[in-house]
């Protein structure tokens, strides 16, 4: 970092089989990081985003992290990507102090601020997801059969979790390793079990191939789907002519969605995408993306000139940060989880849309509350141009 | 019941994958004495020129005819411009070779078109016809199933009836006797490598509307059962290919479905192990090596 | 006997006198000072290169010297990897003694996988061992999902690790390890090339049914090659591990296996030093490529041209250079040609089908 300059990196995997979808995100960041710069800069420093490409491997995450603290000397981690990928490097960057700011993962390992007190949660945890997702059950599906499909690994545990804080022990439970795209056996499993609701915590792919897999054994129950892997688009796509099976999928999300041509934000980030970003495919990958390079952008600018590894880690403490999310942001000393809410989506016809309040809860067993989500524009901001 | 009726089904449809999968092997190798790591990603590459003309034209056929077209055309294309000039003195040469190319084609497929999974739309149905509540085959199954024999049943008619299967065999076999009698053995090698990597194409673009979708690593498992398939059943025996594919497909379907999906390579070990432990060559292999 | 060493040949550079081994020796010091010159980057970019040393160097004699060709070797690193960290997890803060029962336990651990699999492996020749290592480096990984609850799946384990002693920085320490362990690997290696094992290996893999005439067993040879290869790539995994601080399946993906394979081949089948130029060649290719994309920003370049990169350097060295690199040196300093006639000979029985 110099007076005219910060530079940032992440990990990301932009090559290899989990990179559908991901590998649009850093790029999108960097488009917003351009776009700021182009006005200026943060406090005169312009900046930079180095975005280095691990494969979804954590052996060459170690590689690639290392090269950027110890070679590029970034001034910080900016989203990270992977829960197994990012937990091999919590230990280095505690280690050379280096801020790993708004990791790109559900997982609750970011939020261990007397471990790890440089590292920070971006994503809601999935626990949280769980939770409100099976209150939405709880209130519209009550007495039905509800089983669950997940990753085999945090993701699909943390929401499995917080599932059955608030339903009890789900009825039949399923798990895929992303390795294996054949979920035929799984989803006859549930079949056979007599699922009437069917909860997913899936990447996008596993939505559709589940999806499309429960309809070819004749298998059609409620789906209800993590915020990871219910895109509306990218499901659509995966399924082709099977797309209307999507009809009525519930989901829940905390950022604004691509397809809402009346969020000043998305106007916003349309402008940038096609300005800095190539105008590549407009999809909820790069909103996200932006997202991220918003909240930072924030972070520095809550900072103030006087810049500095432990100045910046102590603004994102101090949070108060708005964002283009609806949800609350729970970044204070003792909690550097992230976003900390959802509102529920729902897919009527072609079109997936936010209905209904938003909920917020935490990781424990506290309740979900639900209110009225509202969003600070753009131009509110004191601190965006 | 059901449940195994239809595990066995949806082995069946999968092994006939891993089966056609297979032949492309071990046509290359009965051809050209190696195995061709490579066999994966020309298919994908094969696949997206397909789904490209697909989309362009509206005609899924279309694509697909383009798909085995450009499999022959990749095919010669390897053999006659990379392979030809591989020194033969290590077939672990054409191996590392083989592996750089799935690299380069793998690479350059994201390059073009990108690292996301494109929707691979199956041309018919893949809901499954129901008898009495139990799940059968769908349309799309029987659709996989014909063209595995189909191409089975031509490739057979290639190698024992035709002339040129004769020379192919023969180039194979003893290339230098060959030579002698007029055979044109390196045009039968490149006619080798062109069939194996047209029914690679279609053993890829029956695959893929069954998994996540288009994407330059979409092959790489495939390749993986394909190629234990083809050890399985014997790397010299087409028949061995067809039959190794079908009961990797099934005992994958079965321990998935019974024992869980984490299991199932496991299975296909043990299977593999047993099986070269009394046949060092796979379960058709002509002869037996008599080893200490 | 004497039958039999006529059958072998010396090739010029192969590690199998004296000579090879005082080089080994004389290379610590030099790392040594590298540890103490390189910038903390290059120096973890050194271990690195040390841990890959470990396994090449095992899995060149295992397909150089004796013909197996082993496409499972990331699983054996994998077995390797998870064993010292489930000892680490268990014993560590207990002192820097830990470290050393958890490496040799990675080391018998991998042996004993690498028996088993030997055993089972040990008719097979050509493809049919290569399909069989194909299936154990698939199934390796897989093993994570199926205990999860010791191995936690797709997402792995930390490794708890001591900090360095006294002031000593990390990637020093951890270079240290890795040479340490690589160089003790070399050493034991070239012993054992140089003596009737290495005799017996280049024998069975140059003519079967001679060495048997002449006494060899070529069973306990195959399974005895395995298991020091097996051994070797153990020792490797667990550096990678201490190295990366974690272990996961997707560190030691099929990709691994064939990338060490690729090393082996481009450094020069069959010679230590070969091993040593793949094991360079494993960490610097990937990051020269890497530097050579940088400038481009366009968002699908980025990570795809790296590897296109990576493809056509193999692609043209193989073209080139098929004997290896190790090959192009040897002819340099000895303006002599490498023995055409052995090397042929060995590699088509590499993958013949055996007709009788």
């Amino acid at each position: 970092m110099t007076d005219t300059e910060i530079l940032v990196g992440t990990h990301m995997p932009l090559t290899g089989p989990a990179a559908a979808g991901y590998s649009k995100i850093a790029p999108a960041t960097r488009a917003y990081f351009e776009h700021v710069n182009a006005a200026g800069g943060v406090y005169g420093r312009k900046i930079s985003y180095k975005i280095m490409d691990d494969t979804y491997n954590p052996a060459t995450t170690q590689q690639v992290v290392r090269e950027l603290v110890l070679q590029d000397k970034v001034f910080a981690i900016l989203n990270g990507l992977g829960t197994p990928t990012h937990t091999g490097v919590l230990d280095f960057l505690k280690t050379n102090r280096v801020p790993d700011l708004f990791v790109a993962s559900g997982s609750r390992s970011w939020n261990q601020p007397e471990k790890y007190p440089g590292t920070f949660g971006f994503n809601p945890d999935y626990t949280v997801e769980g939770k409100i997702l099976a209150s939405y059950v709880q209130r519209e599906q009550k007495g039905q059969k509800v089983c669950f499909l997940g990753q085999d690994d945090d993701f699909g545990r943390d929401s499995l979790a917080g599932i059955e804080k608030i339903l009890g022990p789900v009825a039949a439970k399923q798990t895929y390793v992303t390795s294996n795209p054949n979920v035929g056996p799984q989803m006859g499993a549930l079949k056979q079990a007599g699922c009437q609701v069917v909860m997913l915590a899936t990447i996008p792919g596993f939505t559709a191939l589940s999806i499309g897999t429960a309809a070819k054994i004749g298998f059609k129950p409620k789906f209800v789907v993590s915020n990871v892997g219910a895109d509306y688009d990218t499901l659509a796509k995966q399924l082709g002519a099977a797309a209307p099976l999507l009809d009525g999928l519930v989901a829940a999300n905390y950022l604004p969605a691509s397809n809402d041509a009346n969020d000043p934000w998305i106007t916003l980030f349309k402008q940038i995408n096609t300005k800095y970003n190539g105008n590549a495919a407009f999809d909820n990958n790069i909103v996200y993306g932006m997202s991220v390079a918003v909240l930072f952008v924030e972070a520095l600018k809550a900072t103030g000139k006087d810049l500095t590894r432990e100045s910046l880690i102590a603004a994102v403490e101090r949070g108060g940060f708005k964002g283009p999310s609806i949800a609350p942001l729970r970044f204070s000393k003792t909690d550097h989880s992230g976003y900390a809410g959802e509102q529920l989506s729902k897919v009527t016809g072609t079109t997936q849309a936010y209905f209904g309040d938003a909920y917020s809860t935490d990781d424990g067993d506290g309740p979900v509350k639900a209110y009225t989500p509202t969003v600070v524009p753009p131009a509110a901001l004191p601190t965006q141009k | 019941m059901d449940r195994f009726v239809f595990l066995t089904f949806d082995g069946l449809s999968r092994g006939a994958v891993y089966a056609a999968f297979a032949l492309a092997l071990v046509l290359i190798w009965r051809a050209a004495r190696i195995v061709n790591f490579a066999q994966g990603a020309m298919a994908v590459a094969t696949a997206y020129a397909g789904y490209s003309v697909a989309a362009a034209t509206g005609s899924y056929w279309l694509g697909f005819a383009v798909a085995l077209v450009a499999g022959l055309v990749l095919g010669a294309a390897v053999e006659r411009l990379v392979m030809r000039f591989v020194d033969h003195s290590s077939p672990l040469n054409q191996v590392v070779v083989a592996l750089g190319l799935v690299l380069v084609i793998q690479a350059v497929l994201g390059m073009i078109y990108g690292n996301e999974y494109r929707p691979a739309a199956a041309p018919v149905s893949r809901e499954a016809f129901t008898a009495g509540g139990i799940a059968l085959l769908s349309r799309f199954d029987l659709f996989v199933f014909g063209s595995v024999a189909a191409v089975v049943a031509l490739l057979v008619l290639l190698f024992t009836r035709t002339d040129v299967g004769l020379r192919m065999r023969a180039a194979a076999f003893a290339p230098d006797v060959s030579r002698l009698l007029g055979v044109n053995v390196g045009g039968m090698l490149t006619l080798g490598w062109a069939l194996a990597s047209a029914v690679g194409s279609l053993a890829g673009m029956l695959v893929l509307p069954t998994e996540l979708g288009l994407h330059p690593n979409a092959m790489d498992i495939v390749f993986v059962s394909s190629f234990t398939a083809a050890v399985l059943g014997g790397l010299d025996s087409p028949v061995g290919a067809v039959a190794g594919g079908l009961i990797v497909g099934l005992l994958l379907s079965y321990v998935s479905g019974y024992f869980g999906a984490t299991v199932a390579p496991m299975a296909v070990l043990i299977l593999l192990v047993v099986v070269l432990l009394g046949r060092p060559g796979g379960l058709f292999a002509k002869s037996t090596a008599r080893t200490a | 006997m004497t039958a039999v060493r006529e059958r072998v040949p010396t090739r010029a550079g192969e590690v199998v006198r004296g000579r090879g081994r005082l080089w080994i020796l004389a290379a610590a010091p030099l790392i040594l000072a590298l540890t103490y010159i390189l910038p903390p980057f290059r120096t973890y970019q050194l271990a690195t290169v040390g841990a890959y040393l470990c396994v090449t160097a095992g899995l060149t004699v295992l397909t150089g010297l004796n013909g197996q060709l082993s496409l499972g070797h990331g699983a054996l690193m994998a077995t390797g990897a998870y064993t010292l960290a489930l000892s680490q997890n268990a014993l560590a803060g207990r002192g820097q003694w830990t470290l050393a029962v958890s490496a040799a336990a990675a080391v018998v651990v991998s042996t004993a996988v690498g028996a088993v699999v030997g055993l089972a492996a040990a008719r097979l020749r050509g493809p049919y061992l290569a399909g069989l290592t194909l299936a154990v480096a698939v199934v390796v990984p897989s093993i994570t999902s199926t205990f999860d609850g010791t191995f936690n799946s797709d997402q792995g384990l930390s490794v708890a690790l001591d900090p360095p002693p006294g002031y000593i920085p990390v990637e020093r320490w951890q270079a240290w390890l890795c040479w340490a362990g690589a160089l003790i690997t070399l050493l034991l290696l070239a012993n054992l090339i140089r003596g009737r094992f290495g005799r017996n290996l280049r024998a069975v893999r140059d003519d079967e049914a001679a060495a048997r005439l002449a006494g060899i067993s070529v069973a306990r040879t195959q399974v005895m090659a395995f298991v020091v290869s097996a051994a070797c790539a153990g020792l490797g995994g667990a550096l990678f591990a201490v190295l990366a601080q974690s272990v996961s399946p997707g560190a030691f993906p099929l990709a691994l296996s064939l990338f060490l394979l690729m090393a082996v081949v481009i450094g020069g089948l069959g010679s230590l030093a070969g091993a040593l130029w793949g094991a360079l060649l494993l960490v610097a290719l990937p990051a020269l490529a890497n530097s050579v994309t940088d400038r481009f920003n366009a968002p699908r370049l980025e990570g795809n041209l790296p590897l296109a990169v990576f493809g056509v350097v193999l692609v043209i060295v193989m073209l080139a250079a098929p004997g290896g690199i190790a090959s192009l040196t040897r002819r340099v300093r000895n303006e002599t040609h490498p023995d055409r006639a052995s090397r042929s000979r060995f590699s088509r029985r590499l993958f013949r089908q055996r007709r009788q």
